[in-house]
């Protein structure tokens, strides 16, 4: 009977253990987030033609006085990707590392915030143009993302941007570029 | 008495979970888990539509709304691939559109979280619901 007891623990540690650090991918994790209408709204706008190639080279202008180098595009499909690199650290989180690692230091304990900070990012743009469903005008949706590397050269976040300055900032350049108003959807 | 017997169950869980652990070595590069057939079902639907332009737009569009960013499309090819994270690993996706018979399109999605297949069929169907309510148009499945 004892025994029993002894080999049912066993097993449910075992399957407690496995079910921590197990290696499977989470399941369901291809339907949209709830926020993904919000989110759409900020990146997408609608402008009225149907000369998809014209807003596709703009955005490619766009993206260079912004700062960026284009990394990939598909002109057929309306796909133009950029990165751009800069700088990610920020004087509040290197100040609270310090105070910790001196903290650390004086109570003997290694602790390497500094290591942790946010040191470099690179912004990611990737817009596509395309006809709406009608055909008679042109959708725009630009998605920004940051990867960020910590200051020990590890590749620590990826996130979206979500700063609707950022994305206003795009469009007023690509309005301007092709003399006609963004309209939102 | 009792400290031993906490000590061998920490002991038996470790062997066990180092036995059944999840590392592959290098020579499985070209192996997945389930049959290759198997997991192509899971992975591809037809659409009944021949417009593959539209099909690879409405593709990244639900890539975008997955948040995924998209690093590269070929439309010859059909391919379109996206990158995002999740709980701190790398999802990577590429999507195939490519024509099935003179009606339809097949559109092949595979993704992989971190260094493993996923091959869980709910998630790729959850995929497709999204695309088809993105195009409007049903997703048949495939043999």
């Amino acid at each position: 009977m004892k025994n029993g007891v002894f080999a049912l623990r066993v097993i449910v540690l075992f399957v407690a253990v496995v079910g921590i650090f197990g290696c499977g991918a989470p399941k369901n994790f291809l339907v949209p987030g709830e926020g993904y209408m919000a989110t759409r709204q900020l990146q997408m706008r609608q402008y009225d033609t149907k000369d998809d190639t014209q807003i596709v080279v703009a955005v490619s202008g766009v993206l260079q006085d912004l700062g960026f180098t284009l990394a990939e595009s598909e002109t057929e499909l309306g796909l133009i990707s950029a990165n751009k690199s800069a700088d990610a650290t920020s004087g509040g989180q290197v100040a609270a590392a310090l105070v910790l690692d001196v903290l650390g230091a004086v109570t003997g304990s290694y602790q390497n915030q500094m290591g942790r900070i946010d040191k470099s990012q690179i912004i990611k743009a990737s817009v596509i143009a395309k006809p709406t469903l009608d055909g008679n005008r042109t959708i725009v949706r630009v998605t920004f993302q940051r990867l960020i590397w910590n200051a020990s050269d590890q590749l620590s976040r990826l996130e979206s941007i979500e700063d609707p300055a950022v994305y206003a900032k795009f469009y007023e350049g690509l309005s301007k570029a092709i003399f006609l108003e963004a309209q939102q959807i | 008495m009792n400290f031993l017997k906490c000590f061998s169950a920490f002991a038996l869980v470790t062997c066990a979970a180092l036995i059944t652990g999840c590392a592959a070595p290098a020579v499985n590069a070209l192996q997945t888990d389930e049959s290759s057939v198997q997991l192509r079902s899971v992975q591809t639907r037809a659409f009944d539509t021949t417009d593959k332009r539209k099909m690879i737009q409405t593709v990244i569009g639900t890539m975008q709304d997955l948040a995924f960013v998209i690093d590269k499309a070929d439309y010859t090819l059909g391919t379109v691939t996206g990158t995002k994270f999740l709980n701190n690993k790398v999802v990577t996706m590429t999507v195939s559109v490519r024509p099935r018979g003179a009606t339809q399109l097949a559109v092949r999605v595979n993704a992989q979280y971190g260094t493993s297949t996923v091959e869980d069929a709910e998630t790729y169907q959850g995929f497709f619901t999204t695309l088809e309510k993105a195009i409007f148009l049903t997703a048949h499945q495939v043999d």
